[in-house]
């Protein structure tokens, strides 16, 4: 197979997923809900069908669902975050509304980036504080009834994890040096003879993280709403009234694990990505 | 006769012995030593989650594959 396996593989599985968005067909449904789509729809009301866009060079650059959501989670993070920072201005206790976002603030930078990179680690924060709260915002939009998780596209996740690559490879490159860095990706004091074999386990081993890291996210995201839709739509399925005390039950409990889910998967996200970043700053831990 | 829709069922069913398994063991170990040391209980279980969240991780590369049989078949 000439061509890059993992980009195969990327396609691959975006063409399996959406070969069955077919909206009426007897499964389609739940991932004509969870996937992206050029409808935003509410769904007693009718739906919004968004505008096309002319082609600029052969792309299609039409905003989607998730895109839409995208930006409502960038503006909400502008605005959320402007404020929070205009409200230091006049003195350094914050009030109600600023004192939540200190919490969780402070808590990225004293249990996520100092513990992990250790030196340097204000060079970092920045990022790891976008993405935590990047990836909250979005997980918890996805809650809301009406909307969808931007987080359950393996485009939004595969770029997210890609920053994180670039800032571990130009973060370790700027403080090893850049012919530094490679040498000390191979541990100290290796004999010669395995040589041949730590390199490409390493070279692997680096390429293999981000992956990990927008597998687990998009997974994560993907499975919950499934899970939700496949016990609402168990109801129609067994076209029974009796089934829905159950049904619904089931699937409030699920909703509440999902938010907990979201939690913790932008925490891991963040811990992850700063502990990459951390190795590669301080090679010789 | 749709094979893939039976290879995906089997497949997760490993999927969930294996995940089952992993944090089945992560929390048996953390329940002993929270009993051990009750004062380090929020650090255990700060890291139990995490390590929780990291076995799910790998599940869920499984999930996706057996949700490509799925749609293929």
């Amino acid at each position: 197979m000439k061509g890059n396996t993992v980009l195969d593989t990327l396609k691959v599985t975006s063409d399996t997923l959406h070969n069955t968005v077919d909206k009426n067909s007897d499964n389609g449904w739940i991932l004509h809900h969870v996937m992206d789509g050029k409808t935003i729809d509410f769904a007693p009301f009718g739906e919004f069908r968004i505008p096309q866009i002319p082609t600029i060079f052969g792309l299609d650059i039409t905003p989607t669902k998730h895109v839409f959501f995208m930006w409502i989670s960038a503006i909400l993070l502008i605005v959320i975050m402007t404020y929070v920072a205009r409200g230091y201005k006049k003195s350094l206790i914050p009030r109600k509304f600023s004192n939540f976002f200190e919490i969780m603030i402070v808590f990225v930078r004293d249990e996520i980036a100092r513990p992990t990179i250790g030196h340097g680690y204000e060079k970092f924060t920045p990022y790891l504080l976008t993405a935590f709260f990047f990836i909250l915002f979005g997980n918890f939009l996805g809650l809301l009834p009406y909307s969808s998780t931007f987080t359950s596209n393996l485009g939004v996740t595969a770029t997210l994890a890609g920053f994180t690559f670039i800032m571990t490879q130009f973060g370790g490159m700027r403080q090893n040096g850049i012919i530094g860095y490679w040498k000390g990706l191979v541990p100290h004091g290796v004999p010669l003879w395995m040589l041949p074999l730590m390199i490409p386990v390493e070279i692997l081993g680096l390429l293999t993280k981000p992956f990990a890291l927008a597998i687990r996210l998009f997974a994560n995201m993907i499975a919950g709403h499934t899970v939700i839709l496949a016990l609402l739509g168990l109801i129609f399925f067994m076209k029974s009234i009796f089934v829905a005390p159950v049904s619904i039950g089931f699937a409030l409990f699920i909703n509440l694990l999902e938010m907990l889910v979201s939690l913790i998967q932008a925490y891991i996200f963040t811990m992850l990505s700063s502990l990459f970043i951390g190795m590669a700053v301080n090679q010789d831990h | 006769m749709n094979l893939a829709h039976l290879a995906a069922g089997i497949g997760a069913g490993l999927i969930i012995i294996g995940g089952g398994l992993g944090i089945g063991k992560l929390a048996s170990s953390a329940m002993e030593a929270s009993g051990r040391q009750p004062e380090a209980a929020g650090a255990i279980r700060t890291s139990m989650i995490i390590a929780a969240a990291l076995i799910e991780g790998i599940a869920f590369f499984g999930l996706i594959i057996c949700f490509m049989l799925v749609s293929k078949g």
